[in-house]
């Protein structure tokens, strides 16, 4: 059996490991290319016929720039990781205290989401993806503004939370919408 | 039995000799064996010239079996000792089976902990394992490759659907170890149909893979670019194929046949056989006909003379084809992606020919799909692609596939309940640790629930493993940080480990899933079907350890002659040297323990050199790609 190497004590960041700028504006195109040319050199399928010593590199490098690429691909997990290499942790599970508007704006979300669901309305549902979809774009934006320097990280961990609850809320959205259609 | 010559390490494999690597299709109703020739996937016949084997073995008295064609035309005389279809109970314990009444093997739970194993077949033969049964079929096409490339093979790609999970895909590569086939990996069949379609039209873009199978059914969707196949999303239904359309026709054939008969006895295995062979012959039949004559003579007496439409076949399989259009859905949305930003659909599966499944997978996509690699055979011939790859045959690294776990893997927590720790769909390996506490003062064991899937319940999950952490120093309620690591590798299997952070405590498990066989079934498998005597076991047990030494200096050879000198100074080369030699010198001689101690101390001897290596390749990858910015 294999060992995964621990995550944190690896000598380098993620930024390091794809030679990237460690900032929260990624150019993505580059992150892609990057993340498949490490990909064709290291992952275990170039090492089939190697020893068990080079097999064991290989998957754990492969899985560390799997891990990597997931990281810095999204921009929520992004900026929980570029916080944390600045020693700001955003804590969304203990930490869930938000703003009244935006606990208004959710309940809001969730009761038009058990409409939807209890009438059956795949339409209305999907439409309440696009909203928050959007809504999770201006947040981006200004979550970029809030990364710029380092007096914003504390409300820059705040636009994280928000955004982690916007990705939760997607996801079981998605959920519902596939129970629905099954 | 003739030991392997060993020919000194520096000279044994000639540069560029050719490997004999071959690509299997386990499938549902038919199996296939392909490898690549002279640079062509090519499929391998049998000396009858067929291509497909279909995937039916029967047991006869004297430990004879029968496995194909002929095994095929006689299930309908001896249905309880000819297994078809044994793909659907891989992995599968004997509640999994939901229509066991329309089955007529006589199934047998396996073991004392009944309800959580695989189940077994009561034949002539013997109790038969799934595991076992699939082997046949494996050794077949095995002995088949042998002959038509004339060598021993170095080792198989063999396909299973993306959406199987662990147990399925772990009894998969037992039956390949059954069979005596050296694992290079197990590939997903949609990904395998998308590296040979892929390759053939040099396509790039968005590519879906609509795979419907004798037994399966998978939606894969991948982006193709530049040699790069990365899988995206993955959904399917691992008990949906073309036998339900069989079992649909057969259902309304029966139907029809006791609306006309007076007094009409239940159907012996005998007849249901029949009835299920002309459902099938009919289905097929109307891929290119209007109407299908159903005709056969009962034991009982009763003939039977129905004609069934192709509309008639739609009407009566229009759900199955719906089912496939949820799984579709599923995978679309968790890629993130809109039905524009699919260039093409390709199709695979003998039962795609059906053309109401074709009209259907049009409908949803809105365009054509594509269908001009068979079907039948793409899976196989991708495997070969993969396989040719894998053992080494091809030089230019143009060739890389990103596949994803189908299933989310979680661990069972309070009340019944599943966390998730590595979500579907992600990329291939993928390790993710989550921590855990005790829920009581002084706990000192923490009993672990590994399980597979998407509900939150976990009498919804497929249970893949139970195991324990013992000694966990007593503490505080909530004091002890227990880490659970889940590892998935490339071939798809998880392994677990589970450790209490403040003490070092630790529990490592490889996950044989509960429905799998254990380590001591499959040895005694083994044992039995290489005869029982001792000598030949000694034989078999030397010659493979000196094969897998071979291997390994091999590697080291080509790792040193590549980096040894700008990656070693002298004093490290050489240690690594003198371990190949003392190696090399035990290879002459008959004890496959030292081989084995001198082996693992090479590989240790190894193991700075590969950490350097791998540094080397990451800093190599990193360097093209700023050559590649540059240019742009």
């Amino acid at each position: 059996m294999w060992v995964w190497r621990e995550l944190y004590s690896v000598s380098q960041s993620y930024f390091e490991f794809f030679r990237l700028p460690a900032q929260y504006d990624v150019d993505l195109n580059l992150l892609d290319a990057t993340y498949r040319s490490i990909q064709a050199e290291v992952h275990p399928d170039k090492f089939v016929t190697a020893s068990p010593a080079e097999r064991l590199q290989s998957i754990q490098t492969a899985t560390l720039a799997n891990e990597a690429y997931q990281t810095l691909k999204h921009p929520t997990s992004r900026a929980r990781y570029f916080l944390h290499l600045n020693g700001v942790e955003t804590l969304e599970e203990s930490n869930t205290a938000m703003p009244i508007d935006f606990l208004m704006t959710q309940m809001e979300w969730r009761e038009a989401i058990e409409e939807a669901e209890n009438a059956q309305d795949i339409a209305a549902l999907d439409q309440q993806l696009t909203m928050m979809k959007k809504t999770a774009k201006s947040l981006q934006q200004a979550l970029a503004a809030a990364l710029s320097s380092a007096e914003s990280f504390p409300e820059a961990a705040k636009i994280v939370r928000k955004l982690s609850f916007i990705d939760k809320v997607s996801a079981d959205v998605g959920n519902i919408i596939a129970r629905l259609e099954d | 039995m003739a030991l392997l010559q060993i020919s000194e390490p520096g000279m044994s494999a000639a540069p560029h000799q050719h490997k004999l690597a071959i690509g299997i299709d386990l499938g549902t109703t038919n199996s296939l064996v392909a490898t690549v020739r002279s640079g062509m996937s090519t499929v391998l016949q049998d000396e009858h010239g067929h291509a497909l084997l279909p995937s039916v073995v029967r047991y006869l008295n004297n430990d004879e079996v029968i496995v194909g064609h002929d095994a095929q035309a006689q299930q309908s005389i001896d249905p309880v000792n000819t297994i078809v279809s044994v793909k659907r109970f891989m992995g599968r314990g004997l509640k999994d089976i939901a229509d066991r009444a329309h089955i007529p093997y006589i199934f047998v739970d396996a073991s004392t902990e009944a309800s959580t194993r695989m189940l077994q077949i009561d034949t002539r033969a013997g109790l038969k394992s799934p595991v076992e049964i699939s082997a046949e079929i494996l050794k077949t096409l095995k002995l088949r490759a042998e002959k038509a490339l004339g060598g021993e093979l170095t080792g198989a790609v063999i396909t299973v659907p993306a959406y199987f999970d662990d147990a399925q895909r772990q009894a998969t590569k037992d039956a390949a170890r059954l069979a005596g086939l050296h694992v290079l990996r197990l590939l997903n069949e949609p990904t395998a149909a998308a590296v040979a379609y892929g390759l053939d039209n040099a396509s790039e873009g968005i590519y879906v893979i609509y795979d419907l199978g004798g037994g399966t059914f998978d939606i894969s969707i991948l982006r193709l670019s530049k040699g790069v196949f990365e899988v995206l999303a993955t959904n399917g239904d691992s008990a949906l194929g073309g036998d339900d359309f069989d079992h649909r026709i057969y259902c309304w054939v029966l139907d029809k046949v006791r609306e006309n008969a007076t007094n009409f006895t239940p159907l012996n295995e005998e007849d249901t056989r029949l009835l299920l062979t002309k459902a099938r012959q009919a289905k097929e039949w109307l891929t290119d006909n209007f109407e299908a004559q159903i005709t056969c003579k009962l034991s009982n007496g009763i003939f039977v003379d129905v004609t069934l439409s192709a509309p008639q076949l739609v009407e009566l399989t229009q759900t199955l084809v719906i089912k496939t259009l949820a799984p579709t859905r599923k995978a679309m949305r968790d890629a993130g992606l809109a039905l524009e930003d699919i260039k093409g659909v390709v199709l695979v599966g003998g039962a795609t020919r059906m053309p109401h499944i074709r009209h259907a997978v049009q409908e949803f996509f809105g365009q054509e799909p594509l269908t001009n690699l068979d079907p039948d055979k793409v899976v196989a011939l991708g495997a070969a692609i993969q396989a040719n790859v894998l053992a080494g045959n091809r030089s230019d690294d143009d060739l890389l596939l990103l596949d994803v776990t189908p299933l989310s893997l979680g661990l069972e927590t309070m009340g019944g309940l599943v966390e998730k720790v590595i979500p579907r769909n992600s990329t291939l390996p993928v390790a993710r640790a989550q921590e855990f506490t005790t829920y009581k003062d002084g706990q000192t064991a923490m009993s672990i629930h590994v399980l597979q899937g998407e509900r939150e319940l976990v009498s919804d999950c497929r249970s893949l493993a139970k195991f324990e952490l013992r000694g966990i120093p007593p503490m505080a309620a909530g004091a002890a940080r227990i880490r659970v690591t889940f590892q998935v590798d490339a071939d798809g299997l998880l392994s677990v480990s589970a450790r209490e952070q403040s003490t070092g405590v630790e529990a490592n498990i490889v996950v044989k899933p509960s429905y799998g066989l254990t380590e001591d079934e499959i040895t005694n498998m083994l044992k039995s079907s290489f005869g029982a005597a001792a000598a030949d076991k000694q034989a078999r047990a030397l010659r493979e350890a000196i094969v897998d030494a071979e291997g390994l200096l091999e590697a080291v050879k080509v790792a040193l002659e590549k980096d040894g000198d700008a990656l070693l100074n002298a004093d490290e080369k050489q240690n690594i040297l003198n371990h190949m030699a003392a190696l090399s010198t035990l290879c002459k001689a008959d004890d496959n323990q030292a081989i084995h101690r001198a082996s693992e101390a090479l590989n240790k001897a190894t193991e700075t050199f590969a950490a350097r290596r791998m540094d080397a390749s990451v800093k190599n990858a990193l360097a093209g790609q700023d050559l590649n910015t540059l240019k742009v």
